[in-house]
């Protein structure tokens, strides 16, 4: 089975940027290259597709969501989650071990694998857990996490509040080359917390969460790392200070990567004004400073990668008052032309921003996706850059709904998506997204 | 002028017209508590619900008794007769209190933004009485009204608020109150229960109560919420009433014809020494009575858009 794509603008991160064709052979990316068209002779076997107008990319690779599978299947499921990310683009997700039960064992992560095999849609790479029962005491097997099938671990949601327990996961993932990814939050400083702490927490007389509280811990965890020499991945930075933190411990040398979510460099405290739930995250909407801080790490890449923190809730739990509502948001269909705003902005060019959703993650992580060099899995997003959609969150292939981007207007929208040469997500013609 | 608001969420979201309306049509009222038959007509055939999430007995019996002074028909619900605890949300509790065709709902509420939140999605008048730490509009107005009756007036006052700002309703509902009316507002309290930028929303903070009383015309103590103490906000109930509990002796330094307020419950001998909260000064009795009368004036202006 050979695929060509053709006449379309091809943004192969580094490797390529303008006019090519993509040749796929068997799954795998054979060529880029201007052209082929012309070169190749008509086959039975060959199925070309039209990219002309459209941008050419490797798949997008996203570091952080949450499945919910198993456990909270009236959330999000393994399917539908898979589903969404082809609809934006995403063809590799790294899924959160929060589940029920916790993804800290073998059994858990072949049972995500499994269902990710059935789904056929994105890839999907477990996260493992750093600690039993993501409880903060005893390490999981990260071992024998690794061996099936893991590509990093988390207590995410949980933070690790021991520091000798997180040195200990540190010292122990390194043997694997494991990423650690703490979600920096003390959760003594951000207990009750519902939004950041501010003049708007003020006012709306709602428990603050200062910027301190994910301070604190970046600090603790870069101390870590700089003396384990472990790999560690920052997950959704939302502060000026953790920005400054990064860039600082990335000139000193420590193997560090960190990441941003769209809605930390969209919006900004302001946006929980209305009491809407949907604006509900963790860590929290921060302010202007914090937003401009963050697009300044993406610009000098003290932040290599753009991750969603996709994490979807049921209608009915966002309908719960702002202070015990959950935290989160989905994210996967909503990311791309959030970041492509960035490009508008003047804060990244087009091939910037394509590589914080490609290549940059797939290398946080070490792995072998978010790229079309020859061999590589024909993992790719066919994208309209000025087709311009208003979101509906009715549309979205999550089984969830809560997005703070309702009604929005963005520009940039996905044709279609193919993992390993198949075409998993082409958009509906009566689709507005 | 008129009066335009479907809901009573908050005093930031009302203009100083607004208030002055309150303040006067809740000025007539006071006189029928007074009457031997403490009745008008004015909202016979509305029904009115208590919703009080949270346990209140002076600002639910006031509410109700306001109703029940214009002939409404009042109803309470509270938790432990509600079937919140059955797993129900909180919207559709009051979709199903509403389709029993209420016309006024009042509520309180743990969650701030609770009474903001539900109001959209409602025919009926959303009337907040305490979210959270968010607002508590109609003890506020209560307060005006009672300011405004013992000075003649409000702007120009210097009016100190003590106390734990950060976790206050009524402190919240108080200073955008009094700020709109332009009194000039000091708020005093240790830095732990002194809320981010609040200076922004108008008013100079001291950690020193002495500085905040010095030529105070109006005195408003909170009540300090013992449960805190276990929470790192003041090292004891003891350094907290040397440091900020209003006494006879620091009272000397505000005006000579201060009044000294209070929300309600006291902690005698806590925020406020047992000889103040009895003195001449102290008006805290007459803000309770107050508090029907701005209620029964503030469910009349809301019973005229129906």
């Amino acid at each position: 089975m050979t695929i060509l794509i053709t006449h379309g603008h091809v943004i192969d991160p580094g490797r390529w940027n303008g006019e090519a064709d993509v040749l796929i052979h068997d799954g795998t990316i054979t060529t880029v290259e201007p052209n082929l068209h012309v070169k190749l002779e008509q086959s039975a076997s060959l199925t070309t597709i039209d990219a002309k107008g459209l941008i050419v990319c490797p798949g997008f690779v996203d570091l952080h969501v949450h499945l919910r599978e198993p456990g909270f299947e009236y959330k999000e499921t393994i399917a539908s989650g898979s589903a969404a990310a082809v609809a934006g683009g995403f063809t590799t997700v790294c899924c959160m071990p929060n589940t029920r039960p916790v993804n800290d064992s073998r059994s858990v992560t072949e049972f995500i694998l499994a269902q990710a095999a059935l789904t056929k849609k994105a890839r999907v790479l477990p996260i493992g857990a750093i600690t039993k029962g993501s409880n903060g005491e005893e390490l999981a097997e990260i071992g024998e996490l690794y061996e099936a099938g893991c590509v990093a671990i988390s207590d995410d949601g949980t933070p690790v509040m021991n520091g000798l327990v997180m040195r200990r996961a540190m010292e122990y993932a390194s043997a694997f080359a494991l990423p650690v990814i703490d979600h920096c939050e003390d959760s003594h400083l951000s207990r009750d917390g519902s939004m950041n702490e501010g003049l708007v927490s003020t006012e709306l007389g709602l428990p603050g969460v200062p910027n301190a509280a994910e301070e604190v811990m970046v600090a603790r965890n870069l101390a870590l790392a700089e003396f384990t020499g472990a790999r560690l991945h920052l997950p959704h930075v939302s502060t000026a200070g953790s920005v400054r933190m990064v860039r600082e411990a990335k000139a000193r040398g420590v193997d560090v990567t960190a990441e941003a979510c769209p809605h930390h460099f969209s919006l900004t405290e302001e946006a929980v004004r209305s009491y809407d739930a949907n604006a509900k995250m963790n860590p929290p909407l921060r302010t202007d400073a914090d937003v401009l801080a963050v697009k300044d790490g993406l610009r000098d890449h003290t932040i290599d990668v753009v991750a969603t923190d996709h994490a979807p809730h049921a209608v009915q739990e966002k309908q719960w008052p702002f202070d015990s509502a959950p935290f989160g948001i989905i994210g996967l269909e909503t990311a791309l032309p959030l970041t492509l705003n960035l490009v508008e902005e003047g804060i990244l060019t087009l091939e910037q921003a394509v590589a914080k959703l490609t290549i940059a993650p797939a290398r946080a992580f070490n792995l072998p996706y978010g790229t079309l060099a020859p061999g590589a899995e024909a993992d790719l997003v066919l994208v309209n850059p000025n087709a311009a959609w208003v979101v509906d969150p009715a549309q979205s292939y999550s089984l969830s709904r809560n997005t703070p981007f309702a009604g929005w207007t963005m520009k940039g929208r996905v044709e279609k998506t193919l993992v390993g040469g198949v075409v998993v997500y082409e958009r509906l013609p009566g689709h507005t997204r | 002028m008129s009066f335009k608001h479907k809901d009573i969420l908050s005093i930031a979201a009302l203009s100083p017209e607004d208030v002055a309306l309150i303040l006067e049509a809740a000025e007539p009222f006071k006189e029928v508590s007074g009457r031997e038959i403490k009745k008008v007509p004015a909202l016979r055939g509305k029904t009115v619900v208590n919703l009080f999430f949270e346990p209140s007995t002076r600002t639910r019996t006031s509410f109700e008794l306001a109703a029940k002074r214009l002939s409404a028909d009042v109803i309470n619900v509270s938790p432990s007769s509600s079937s919140v605890v059955k797993g129900e949300t909180l919207l559709d509790t009051i979709r199903n209190v509403e389709s029993m065709q209420t016309d006024v709902l009042v509520l309180r509420h743990s969650s701030a933004g609770a009474a903001a939140t539900l109001a959209g999605h409602v025919r009926s008048s959303v009337i907040n009485a305490g979210d959270g730490w968010h607002e508590h509009p109609t003890q506020a107005l209560l307060d005006l009204f009672t300011i405004q009756e013992k000075k003649g007036g409000i702007r120009g006052l210097q009016v100190a608020i003590v106390g734990d700002v950060a976790h206050s309703r009524v402190a919240r509902s108080n200073v955008h109150a009094l700020t709109k009316m332009g009194a000039q507002v000091r708020v005093a309290g240790p830095p732990t229960m002194i809320p981010p930028f609040l200076e922004r929303l108008g008013v100079r903070v001291f950690h020193h109560l002495d500085e905040a009383l010095s030529g105070a015309d109006v005195v408003i103590t909170l009540r300090l919420q013992l449960e805190r103490q276990g929470r790192s906000l003041f090292p004891s109930i003891r350094e907290y009433s040397r440091l900020y509990g209003l006494t006879a002796e620091r009272l000397q330094r505000a005006a000579t014809d201060v009044l000294v307020m209070h929300p309600g419950p006291v902690n005698r001998g806590i925020e406020i020494s047992h000889d103040v909260a009895d003195s001449r000064s102290a008006v805290i009795l007459d803000q309770v009575s107050n508090g029907v009368a701005v209620r029964m004036g503030l469910m009349y202006l809301l019973s005229q858009l129906h």
